[in-house]
C-alpha cells in the first residue's frame, strides 16, 4: 500500500526529506517504507494510534535510534541535502542541528541556568560568561518561561512544575540554536493549562524552526500543526495540509481514526 | 442471570465469614510487625552487648599502672641546655650522663627499694623525653609519673604473685602508685611489655594499607563498571567477565593472600610486610565490590537523563562523565564503603603476605615492614597476661572508631553528591 499523499501538497522547501525508511528492531519490521518531505517553515504532526511506529520514525530523524543496539534503519533521510545516516555526517552535530523535547519532561537535576548553558558549553558557543548568561536568557524568554524563573536560575531544573519543566527542556533544546526541532508527545504528561501554553510556545517558535511534533491528540494535532501525517501499523497512511486531513481525508482508515472509530 | 445469583447470597463483603477473615488478616500482619522488631531488638541488643564489653574491658587498655617519682634536678647535677637538647643525640647525651641511675636513685627514694625496683627499665627514657622536650624543667624540682613492671601493673589489677599484689595495693594506698591515661598507648608500636605497647604502628600501617587499596581498587573498580555498563557489546564474552567479577567478589579472602603472595610477592620480593603488597591485595578483595555496586547505580540512572543529553548533542563520553557519573556517584561510594570496610577488618590475607610480622617501629612508608589493626588485635589476643587481654580490647575500640571515621567521610561525600530527579 503506497502513501496518499493529498494534491494540493506544495513540495517546495523541504527542510529535511525521508525517502523509502524502514526500520526494525532486531528482525520486527517498526517502520515500512516511509516517504515524507518535512517543510522548513511550519509545524508537522505525526498523529496515528498507539504503537503505529511514529515516535520511532521521529527518533530516526536524530539517529536517537542509535542507542538501541538492535535498532537498524534503511532508506535514506537528509538533512538540507546531507545524508544523516552518511559518513559524512557527525552524530554530534547532526543532534546539535535537529534537537528534541521528550515524552516526559527530563531536566538535568542540575540549576535551571546549568540546563540552558549545558548545550552551548559543549559545542563551545558560548566562551565568557556575559555570551552564555545571554543565551540562557534568549532561549528562555523564547521558552516563554523567563518571565517565571529569571529570580531563581540557580534553583534546580527538577524543583519546577511538570509544565515548566517541558518548557526548560524546550529552552535545553534552542539554545543551541537548532534548525530542527523534534517533539515527542511533549504534552502528554501535562494538565490542559501547562498544555495550552506548550502549544501557543510551539506556534511562536513555528516561524523560527522547522518543527515536527508526534501526538496521539487529534485536536492538538489540528491545533498547532499546518502539515499531518497519519501513521498506521508502521505506514505512514496519508499526509497533507491538517485542514486537508481532518475535513477531507481519501483514506477510509484516516476516516475512521479522526472520527474516533478507533485509536 | 448471574448478578441475581450474587445477590441471592447477599453482599460477600459483608459476611460474619468475611469478617472473620479479615480479623485473620489483621492478626497475621501484626505478628508479622512483633516478629520485625523482635529481630530488630534483638540486633540491638547483641550490638549494644559486643560494643559495652568493649568499651568496659577497654578502658583498661588506655590506662596504665604508674608510679610516683618526684626528681630534684637541680642537686642531681644532670646539664640540658636547648641547643643540645635540640640534637638528635639528646636522649643519648643524657644517658651518658647517668640519667637512668638518676632516675633509679630518686625512686628509691621515694618508693623503697622494694618498690622502685618494679619501676619499668625503660621509665629513664620518659623522663629524657620529658626534658628533651622543654630542658627547663631541670631547674626545679619535678614529680614523674613513670611506667610500672608489668609484674606490678598486673598486681594492681589482682593477678600475679602475693607479694607482687600486697606491694601494688600498698603502694596504691599511699598514692604512690595508680592507673592513669596513657597518651603514649596512641603513641608507640608493638612491644613485648603490655605496659609498653602502642597501637600507632598498627594504626599508620591500616591507614596507608587503605590508602594503597582506595587508590587501587576505586578508579580499577569505577572505570571497569562503566566500561561494562555502558560499552561494552553484550555477548558471551561479557556475560563470562560479568560472571566472573561476581564469583570474584565470593571468593574467601584467604585465597586473595595466597595470590598476593604468589603474586605480588613474587614480582616485588623485597616488599614482604609491607601496606603497598598488602593494599594492592585487599584491591583485588574490594574491586569486585565496587564493579557490582558501580553498575547497579549507573543502570539505576534514568535513561531519560542520557537522552536529554544526547539531544543536546552530547558525545557518549560527556554523556557519561557530565550526567552518568554524577548521578551513579552515591551508589559507588556505597559500594566502596562497603567494601573497604570489609578490607580495613580483613586479617586472613595480610596473615599470608607476612603482615603479622612482630613491628617495633612504625612504618616509615608503603615499602615499610608494617601490621594492620586486625592483625595487631589477633596478635595481642594470642599473648598471656591480664595486660594484653585489656591491649586487645583498646585495639578494637581503636578499629571501631577508625572504621567510624572512615565511613562517616564517605557518607559525607555520599550526601554531598546525592541529588534527585
Amino acid at each position: 500500500m503506497v502513501t496518499v499523499v493529498h494534491p494540493n501538497l506544495e513540495l517546495a522547501n523541504a527542510k529535511m526529506r525521508a525517502s523509502n525508511v524502514s526500520v526494525y528492531y532486531g528482525e520486527k519490521k517498526a517502520i515500512d517504507d516511509v516517504s515524507i518531505d518535512i517543510p522548513s517553515q511550519y509545524v508537522t504532526a505525526f498523529i496515528g494510534p498507539s504503537g503505529c511506529g511514529k515516535s520511532t520514525f521521529l527518533r530516526t530523524l536524530n539517529r536517537m535510534n542509535d542507542t538501541i543496539p538492535s535498532a537498524r534503519v534503511e532508506g535514506e533521510i537528509v538533512l538540507d541535502g546531507e545524508d544523516i545516516y552518511g559518513s559524512a555526517m557527525d552524530v554530534v552535530q547532526l543532534r546539535a542541528r535537529v534537537g528534541m523535547v521528550f515524552q516526559k519532561p527530563n531536566p538535568f537535576p542540575k540549576s535551571i541556568y546549568d540546563n540552558i548553558a549545558y548545550g552551548p558549553r559543549i559545542h563551545g558557543l558560548a566562551e565568557k560568561k556575559d555570551e552564555t548568561d545571554a543565551i540562557v536568557e534568549k532561549s528562555l524568554r523564547r521558552a516563554g518561561l523567563w518571565d517565571e524563573v529569571k529570580d531563581r536560575l540557580l534553583d534546580s531544573g527538577t524543583a519546577l512544575s511538570g509544565g515548566q519543566q517541558q518548557r526548560l527542556c524546550i529552552a535545553r533544546a534552542i539554545a543551541v540554536d537548532p534548525e530542527v526541532i523534534l517533539m515527542d508527545e511533549p504534552c502528554s504528561a501535562l494538565d490542559p493549562i501547562a498544555t495550552a501554553k506548550i502549544e501557543e510556545l510551539i506556534d511562536e517558535l513555528s516561524g523560527r524552526y522547522a518543527i515536527v511534533i508526534v501526538t496521539h491528540s487529534m485536536q492538538q494535532a489540528a491545533r498547532v500543526s499546518q502539515r499531518t501525517a497519519f501513521f498506521h501499523l508502521g505506514k505512514m497512511v496519508e499526509y497533507g495540509k491538517t485542514s486537508d486531513i481532518f475535513t477531507n481525508p481519501i483514506e477510509k482508515r484516516t476516516q475512521d481514526y479522526i472520527t474516533g472509530r478507533y485509536g | 442471570m448471574s448478578d441475581q445469583a450474587i445477590n441471592e447470597g447477599g453482599a460477600p463483603t459483608r459476611t460474619d465469614a468475611f469478617k472473620r477473615r479479615l480479623k485473620k488478616r489483621y492478626a497475621s500482619e501484626r505478628r508479622f510487625r512483633l516478629a520485625g522488631l523482635s529481630a530488630v531488638l534483638f540486633s540491638v541488643a547483641v550490638l549494644i552487648f559486643l560494643l559495652g564489653n568493649m568499651t568496659i574491658n577497654g578502658i583498661g587498655g588506655f590506662q596504665r599502672a604508674e608510679l610516683e617519682v618526684p626528681i630534684d634536678f637541680p642537686s642531681s647535677g644532670i646539664a640540658a641546655d636547648a641547643a643540645s637538647m635540640s640534637s638528635s643525640g639528646a636522649i643519648q647525651a643524657l644517658e651518658m650522663q647517668g640519667l637512668p641511675d638518676i632516675v633509679q636513685f630518686y625512686a628509691d627514694q621515694a618508693l623503697g627499694e622494694e618498690a622502685a625496683a618494679e619501676l619499668n627499665d625503660h621509665a629513664w627514657r620518659e623522663v629524657a623525653r620529658a626534658i628533651v622536650a622543654d630542658p627547663e624543667i631541670i631547674r626545679e624540682k619535678h614529680d614523674f609519673s613513670l611506667s610500672a613492671s608489668a609484674k606490678l601493673a598486673a598486681g594492681l589489677n589482682g593477678e600475679g604473685s602475693q607479694e607482687m599484689q600486697a606491694l601494688a595495693n600498698r603502694l596504691s594506698a599511699e598514692g604512690k602508685l595508680a592507673k592513669n591515661f596513657d597518651v603514649g598507648f596512641l603513641q608507640r608500636s608493638d612491644a613485648t611489655d603490655p605496659q609498653k605497647v602502642g597501637i600507632w604502628g598498627a594504626l599508620k600501617g591500616s591507614i596507608l594499607t587503605m590508602v594503597i587499596t582506595l587508590l587501587m581498587a576505586f578508579p580499577i573498580g569505577v572505570l571497569a563498571a562503566l566500561y561494562l555498563e555502558e560499552y561494552a557489546p553484550k555477548n558471551r564474552w561479557t556475560e563470562i567477565i560479568e560472571v566472573s567479577i561476581n564469583n570474584l567478589a565470593a571468593v574467601p579472602s584467604i585465597i586473595f593472600g595466597l595470590l598476593g603472595l604468589a603474586v605480588f610477592l613474587w614480582i616485588f620480593p623485597n616488599y614482604r610486610s609491607a601496606p603497598l603488597i598488602g593494599g594492592m591485595t585487599l584491591a583485588l578483595m574490594t574491586m569486585p565490590v565496587i564493579v557490582i555496586a558501580g553498575r547497579n547505580a549507573i543502570k539505576a540512572v534514568p535513561p531519560s537523563i542520557r537522552d536529554g543529553a544526547l539531544a543536546v548533542g552530547a558525545s557518549p563520553v560527556q554523556v557519561v562523565f557530565h550526567h552518568v557519573l554524577p548521578l551513579a556517584l552515591p551508589g559507588i561510594l556505597t559500594g566502596t564503603i562497603i567494601g573497604m570496610a570489609r578490607a580495613l577488618g580483613e586479617t586472613a590475607p595480610l596473615l599470608m603476605i607476612g603482615m603479622r610480622a612482630f613491628v617495633a617501629t612504625p612504618p616509615d612508608g608503603f615499602t615499610s615492614p608494617a601490621t594492620v589493626l586486625p592483625v595487631q588485635i589477633f596478635l595481642w589476643s594470642d599473648e598471656i597476661g591480664r595486660g594484653f587481654v585489656e591491649r586487645t580490647s583498646a585495639a578494637i575500640i581503636v578499629l571501631l572508631v577508625f572504621l567510624l571515621v572512615m565511613n562517616g567521610l564517605a557518607i559525607y561525600l555520599r550526601n554531598k553528591f546525592e541529588k534527585k530527579w
